[in-house]
């Protein structure tokens, strides 16, 4: 890569890092930063600090290859830098922008010291862009990264959130779902009833699927396998809020839940529920 | 985490041998409890498979490191007489011995990949893997 | 040779399994279970099942089998304790263990047994009267 022996950036950088700072401070605030996000204060340590680690990195000579164990602090850098303006709500631009606007101070500083040898300018400008642009673009990767490891995080939240376990009485406990059913929540969804139907020793849970939007061959499945595995437990089970089309759907599947006690409502499963714990319900004064 | 481990299955007790092995791997690997219980009853299955069948066998346990995807992977292989019809060897309720008849296809159902090859006379391979 | 111990307790015999059950160890239990119903004239059956870390086809067909059998020696099988993990992994496997009755524990199997039982008995004491 070298041009007749070492690049001058290094050299150029370390007798004007002064100047180069202010001139990216400027670049960037004249482009607009979010004042909204990040105080000025901020920006000019993460400039001071990148401009510090890019020289130091630089000097080793390695200007093709940022994966490598020269660019580990820059990377480092540039990956925590990222990932705070991800979560503090900058676009994917805006970030990137941290590093690419880095370009006109430095491109500038290269062409006041090397203006009289254009090929050493052209050379030293074509490495130096091909450099921030690896280091732009792994901003980016890591915004993508960071974003991604949030969704999934939500994901998982999400899942937990949506598969409550609630204990209506002693030995009965009720599983509202709220939404489709797939392979992956069904599975949790079971986990979670069965692991509570042990600890509460609860002999009767009831499915609620009043929140269900449709059911196919599939769901109804994932239904019959979760009370299939709650019966060979000890625990009955019965599935309330089946709605009319549902019902219409499950019979045109030639699904049989002919062994599942079916309920129209929550109400009506729990009334059962009590009885067939032993409970009964009395009314103590005559309705108003 | 590259390695693997193989055991022999000539008696109803190596079986039980095979499934703590199992066990022991998918430990290891950190599987989920549920993840940990399938491949242990899938391993158990086709280890009495091997045993019954195959008139005694080998198994190879593997771990699989895939980046981010890590597995096991398990190896049934015997020179018994061979599974003449594959297809019918794996419906529910087919069964030639002791069991329910659901050894092959309940199996196939509590793993990600299943890969049966045999031929008649020569023997049985069958390759299960579970993915983390 | 091993073998898996069976408790009495009055009309009842009680076997816990807690050992990796190998294939000659289950048939085992097997004949023992059915020499001591009918030596015993036992009225029910307890297999807790809590430790038991798998329940793979053939485990699962001597646990049916042990129902059946006791059914024919005048003897309900109660199977108690099944593990969640083991639980879904059965019915993944395709097992759902028809006619074979479960509890929670052995204290909710027992009263299960008591129940069945004092509800034959109740049963033939209402008719007596009715005469």
């Amino acid at each position: 890569m070298s041009l007749n022996g070492q690049s001058k950036i290094p050299q150029i950088l370390k007798n004007h890092e002064a100047e180069v700072l202010a001139d990216w401070l400027g670049e960037q605030m004249a482009a607009g930063i979010r004042k909204d996000l990040l105080k000025e204060i901020e920006l000019r340590e993460e400039c001071r600090e990148f401009l510090e680690l890019f020289t130091d990195a630089i000097q080793q000579g390695n200007l093709t290859n940022i994966q490598s164990t020269e660019w580990r602090s820059v990377r480092e850098m540039l990956t925590s830098v990222s990932r705070t303006r991800t979560q503090k709500g900058f676009t994917p631009t805006e970030t990137a922008n941290f590093v690419f606007s880095f370009k006109q101070p430095l491109f500038k500083r290269l062409r006041q010291e090397l203006g009289q040898n254009g090929e050493a300018l052209v050379e030293e400008i074509l490495s130096a862009s091909n450099l921030i642009d690896k280091l732009g673009l792994w901003t980016t990767e890591i915004y993508q990264k960071t974003r991604e490891e949030v969704i999934l995080r939500q994901q998982e939240e999400l899942m937990e959130l949506s598969t409550p376990v609630v204990k209506l009485w002693e030995g009965i406990l009720a599983l509202p779902i709220i939404g489709t059913l797939d392979s992956a929540r069904t599975q949790i969804m079971m986990e979670s009833l069965l692991e509570m139907i042990v600890q509460t020793g609860s002999q009767v849970a009831i499915i609620d699927i009043t929140g269900v939007p449709t059911v196919d061959t599939l769901t109804a499945q994932h239904l019959l396998k979760t009370v299939t595995a709650a019966r060979l437990m000890g625990a009955d089970c019965i599935i309330s809020g089946i709605r009319p089309q549902i019902a219409q759907t499950i019979v045109y599947l030639g699904v049989d839940l002919a062994d599942i006690t079916t309920k129209a409502s929550l109400a009506d499963a729990f009334v059962l529920a009590l009885k067939r714990s032993g409970f009964a319900i009395a009314r103590s004064k005559p309705t108003i | 985490m590259q390695k693997n481990e193989i055991i022999s299955i000539n008696s109803s007790s190596d079986v039980v041998l095979v499934r703590q092995a199992v066990r022991q791997f998918a430990v290891e690997l950190a599987f989920s409890l549920i993840n940990q219980t399938k491949i242990v009853t899938g391993a158990s299955e086709l280890a009495r498979n091997t045993l019954e069948h195959g008139g005694g066998g080998t198994v190879n346990i593997e771990a699989l490191d895939r980046g981010t995807r890590r597995g096991l992977r398990l190896t049934f292989e015997d020179s018994g007489p061979g599974i003449p019809d594959i297809e019918l060897a794996l419906k529910d309720g087919f069964t030639t011995g002791n069991g329910l008849g659901m050894g092959l296809s309940g199996t196939k159902r509590l793993v990600n990949e299943f890969e049966i090859v045999s031929r008649v006379g020569e023997g049985t391979r069958i390759t299960i893997t579970k993915w983390k | 040779m091993e073998r898996i111990a069976i408790l009495q307790m009055g009309h009842f015999l009680l076997v816990t399994i807690q050992v990796d059950m190998h294939d000659h160890l289950a048939m085992t239990l097997q004949d023992d279970l059915t020499n001591r119903i009918s030596k015993t004239s036992a009225r029910g059956v307890l297999i807790d099942i809590s430790a038991l870390e798998i329940v793979d086809s053939f485990i699962g067909r001597i646990l049916a089998n042990i129902a059946k059998m006791s059914r024919i020696l005048d003897a309900e099988t109660v199977v108690v304790g099944m593990q969640p993990a083991v639980a879904i992994t059965l019915v993944e496997l395709g097992l759902s263990l028809k006619g074979i009755r479960t509890a929670l524990n052995v204290e909710k199997g027992m009263a299960l047994l008591r129940s069945s039982l004092g509800d034959s008995q109740g049963g033939s004491m209402d008719g007596d009267a009715e005469k």
